[in-house]
């Protein structure tokens, strides 16, 4: 097991190796660090000057290492535009996003959970058959198009829900949260539902497929043959059995979810990192992209190595047989 | 040519395809839309891209049928006063080449790598299946729109725009190629011990001449199972980039553009701009999707489970 973490961990800092050296190639043709320092109203010889000052003009390998070695410090550079460190701009950006992705996540347990258990047990019944004839429809609606119909229906139409915005929030320790007001709970609801969207059809999927191959095992017939209580079967002995490889895919999806979180912000204006991401790319403004890069990078390799670990803590043939 | 033909007709595949009700449907669905795509100047009322056509006056009309319509434009105008039916044609058709473009460049990178890594092996093998890991750790979506942030950065927004198709098709093409590679190597690595790789190899033909015309087509069932979902794929991604901002322009507008350019009218209650090409896109999506789910059963019920 050890061995095991040693190996996947080092996978892990490779990658982010390859990340930061993507994000600081990006900096390094396409940003231009002195005009985020003075803008443009400088002459060319005190901007070479400058230039030199900073280091620009030491050998790549160089310039790298010192970014790598403040990128591991925390210090991912100014953002042009907002005139701060964009890690902190990212920081203060950070908790609407997941506070849309935590729920989105609750909307889809759920939602998902008794559907597909439903028609796992019952796969004949009209709403498994609804549902599944459902589901490829729902994988082909593109996010965006479902929060643009949910805003006309319910906000526009009915004007029941808000369209753009978080509404009010509650401070807490630097955490500005939605989910304790009235308010921000209301402009949670749209957002949140069209990002579970994507995701429904196919945990709903999932769930249903793998609690019907848990219902046809031996040790289910057996539990069936000893006279078990039918919602003690379904509901102890074979839904948990059927939770492992959902839980999996869960802490996968999640970090999808992150990608569509972009998608969802700009149709709603929600003041996260996806539509901090656009406007930053809007405005040029690199230091801040690539800072996004990096944390977004960095996000989605520590979620992935901590679900390949437990995974491998749950299931050993993994560990075993992994190369 | 005759022969295949006759061999075609006794197929599984045409047996099960006339079986299914839904494949049908679905294929006559997309060879219509995909006959209104390529058929565009020939079938669209107007061409949208032409000034002539266009007149400030008539601009956000609504839909013929509804009291403010007018008969000249079926399905209303857009914001610049362009017929959005021919609109919606053109930006189909854009959507298509995108998508199948995409899907062919993705498919070439990955087919090849996946082909050398599978039948080589080696140091090969784990280098390139390394890099399609760390690819596929990310979603592809993110993938997509930071390679397309880049771009847009490095080119420049008026030059983005201008070799925006092109653009899309390579940027949607790096991001989803690891699928293909993976699809292709597990395939490749069932078949290259077989007894006839084995008696190529005895006879002396030199690897490429094993590797492309003896193994290749024998791992082409996956590719085309895999090939119908990629290409709903690259149609969705196109249609996010799009709507983000970093995809088509306004003004030659695929329908992801379309659905931007309404959504900043729908507070007005133009809802046409935006439900139409929005229609026209799921529809393309879920025509594609549900052929690729019946040739997922019929070719290869193992591959996918659910």
């Amino acid at each position: 097991m050890f061995a095991f973490v040693i190996r996947r961990v080092t996978q892990a800092l490779f990658v982010m190796l390859i990340i930061s050296l993507v994000g600081f190639s990006i900096k390094n043709e396409i940003g231009d660090p002195v005009r985020d320092l003075v803008g443009e109203r400088v002459t060319p010889a005190e901007r070479e000057l400058l230039r030199d000052k900073l280091g620009l003009n030491d050998p790549f390998i160089t310039q790298y290492l010192r970014f790598a070695k403040n990128a591991a410090h925390g210090d991912l550079g100014m953002s042009f535009f907002h005139k701060k460190p964009a890690l902190a701009v990212i920081a203060a950006k950070a908790p609407a996003t997941l506070e849309l992705v935590l729920g989105a996540a609750l909307i889809i347990i759920f939602i998902s959970l008794p559907i597909g258990v439903f028609s796992a047990i019952y796969p004949r019944s009209a709403l498994s058959r609804f549902t599944m004839a459902f589901s490829t429809l729902g994988v082909s609606v593109p996010v965006f198009l479902t929060a643009i119909v949910l805003i006309y229906i319910f906000s526009v139409e009915l004007n029941w829900l808000p369209s753009y915005g978080r509404g009010e929030t509650v401070s807490l320790g630097g955490w500005d949260s939605g989910f304790f007001t009235v308010d921000g709970i209301m402009h949670l609801i749209l957002p949140c539902f069209s990002l579970a969207s994507i995701m429904l059809p196919l945990f709903i999927r999932l769930i249903r497929s793998e609690m019907m191959e848990v219902l046809e095992t031996e040790y289910i017939k057996f539990a069936w043959a000893k006279g078990l209580h039918r919602k003690r079967i379904w509901f102890i002995h074979a839904f948990k059995n059927t939770l492992l490889p959902v839980i999996t895919v869960f802490g996968v999806q999640i970090g999808i979810m992150f990608a569509f979180t972009i998608l969802t912000e700009t149709v709603f204006q929600w003041q996260g990192m996806g539509f901090m991401f656009l406007e930053a790319v809007e405005r040029s403004d690199i230091s801040l992209l690539v800072a996004y890069l990096m944390v977004v990078g960095a996000i989605f390799v520590v979620v992935n190595t901590v679900v390949d670990i437990i995974y491998g803590l749950v299931n050993p043939t993994i560990r075993i047989a992994g190369r | 040519m005759n022969r295949t033909w006759q061999r075609f007709k006794a197929s599984y595949l045409l047996f099960s395809f006339k079986q299914d009700k839904t494949a049908i449907f679905s294929l006559a669905v997309l060879l219509v839309l995909l006959a209104t795509g390529l058929l565009a100047p020939v079938v669209s009322p107007y061409d949208p891209y032409d000034p002539a056509n266009v007149d400030i006056m008539n601009s956000e009309l609504p839909p013929s049928w509804t009291q403010d319509g007018e008969a000249a434009f079926l399905l209303g105008t857009d914001i610049q006063g362009r017929d959005l039916l021919s609109t919606m044609i053109y930006g189909l058709r854009l959507s298509i080449l995108i998508g199948f473009g995409a899907a062919v460049l993705q498919g070439f990178l990955g087919v090849v790598v996946g082909l050398l890594a599978g039948y080589l092996g080696g140091k090969i093998d784990a280098v390139l299946m390394r890099i399609a890991d760390i690819q596929l750790s990310f979603p592809y979506l993110m993938v997509a729109i930071f390679i397309s942030a880049i771009f847009q950065l490095a080119f420049g927004i008026g030059r983005y725009e201008d070799l925006a198709v092109p653009l899309l098709i390579v940027i949607i093409g790096l991001a989803e190629w690891p699928v293909y590679a993976r699809t292709v190597r597990a395939s490749v690595m069932g078949e290259k011990n077989k007894e006839y790789v084995e008696a190529a190899r005895v006879i002396g033909l030199n690897r490429w001449r094993i590797m492309f015309r003896h193994v290749l087509p024998n791992t082409m069932t996956s590719v085309l199972v895999i090939s119908t979902i990629q290409v709903a794929n690259a149609i969705m991604s196109e249609a996010a980039l799009s709507f983000l901002g970093l995809g088509m322009p306004v003004t030659k507008p695929s329908l992801g553009s379309l659905i931007r350019s309404g959504f900043e009218y729908i507070f007005s209650g133009s809802w046409w701009i935006t439900l139409f090409p929005g229609i026209f896109l799921v529809l393309l999506v879920l025509v594609i999707n549900l052929l690729g789910d019946w040739l997922r059963d019929v070719l290869n019920p193992k591959l996918y489970k659910g």
